[in-house]
């Protein structure tokens, strides 16, 4: 195969960790969301932690686009 | 179809001489950073030259981010963290002010280059190793041992905690500049459309009402995204200062 070809193959594969960090990030949301209207008092003082683990999560999608990154422009 | 990268392009406008073979010019992105520097210090000291027990529109505006930043390290750092106030509140006004400038049409976005998101985050971690050093001695590798952990898979823990710590500034960094490389780029492509398809005549007029639309609504997105991003990388300052305050208290 075409070394050229191989690399854009490899950093379209590297996308789909992406999907995974998308997930990730809308259940932590989605979750948030659920209890803030449970009990809406109680959701302002959580909104630090739901920023820290939306930049957790978010940080493993990151990786796979670096990997796609340095696989197009770096490698 | 125009370039979505060129808007990244950097320009140099006058060379300040040489280091080695390296060439010390000052740049478009040099130019906006101090554009949003010179912006910073104008509002915060143009808000607080006249002080009001009772704040006028200006003075609130300053007042407001202040009670923000400190709000959010007495939080998650504790009051012994305030002593890092100014490293903190500096970058996000830094963060914040550049994004926004960048999201104005035809200005450049210096948070969309690897190199100065790095510079900020090899200086929050350089600031959390020295501190955490200096303050706790030893006992700062008590960041690398969390509380009661069973000794058998503590090795195990030990070795991610290591591993997830030094790669702090990577995902610190790259979180910044992936966000607002990938915020700008989609603009453009959208932007793009919008020419493309008015090129095509009268149907195409009607036609590019869609992804101008698109586009406005995708700047209002990212002016949230800046924000957000700012935000999100003074939290994990705070929480990273937060290691070096309390080494072992998580």
């Amino acid at each position: 195969m075409d070394p050229m070809a191989a690399k854009y193959i490899g950093a379209g594969i590297a996308c789909i960790g992406m999907g995974g960090a998308g997930v990730g990030v809308g259940t932590i949301f989605g979750n948030y969301l659920a209890a803030a209207l449970r009990n809406p008092s109680a959701a302002q003082g959580q909104f630090g932690n739901l920023i820290f683990g939306f930049a957790v999560t978010e940080a493993l999608g990151i990786f796979s686009l670096l990997i796609a990154l340095l696989l197009l422009f770096a490698l | 179809m125009a370039d979505p990268i060129h808007q990244f392009q950097i320009v140099n406008y006058f060379s300040l001489g040489k280091i080695g073979s390296v060439n010390l010019a000052f740049t478009n992105s040099a130019l906006y950073m101090g554009i949003a520097v010179g912006i910073i210090v104008a509002l915060m000291l143009g808000a607080t030259a006249q002080r009001q027990l009772v704040p006028g529109r200006m003075q609130s505006i300053a007042e407001l981010a202040y009670e923000f930043i400190a709000d959010t390290i007495r939080n998650t750092a504790g009051e012994g963290g305030m002593k890092f106030f100014p490293l903190v509140f500096s970058l996000f006004m830094f963060i914040l002010v550049s994004n926004m400038v960048g999201l104005i049409p035809y200005n450049f976005t210096v948070a969309s280059h690897l190199i100065v998101t790095a510079a900020l985050a090899v200086l929050v971690f350089l600031t959390v190793v020295i501190y955490g050093f200096w303050k706790n001695g030893v006992h700062f590798f008590k960041v690398f041992v969390p509380s009661g952990v069973p000794v058998l898979i503590l090795p195990l823990v030990v070795m991610l905690e290591v591993f997830s710590f030094l790669i702090r500034p990577v995902s610190h960094s790259v979180r910044l500049f992936a966000n607002m490389l990938a915020g700008h780029i989609t603009l453009k492509v959208f932007a793009a459309f919008v020419t493309m398809l008015g090129g095509l005549g009268i149907v195409g007029w009607v036609g590019a009402t869609l992804p101008l639309a698109l586009t406005i609504a995708l700047t209002a997105l990212e002016l949230l995204v800046a924000f957000l991003q700012a935000y999100v990388f003074t939290i994990l300052t705070c929480i990273y200062l937060n290691d070096a305050l309390h080494p072992g208290g998580h």
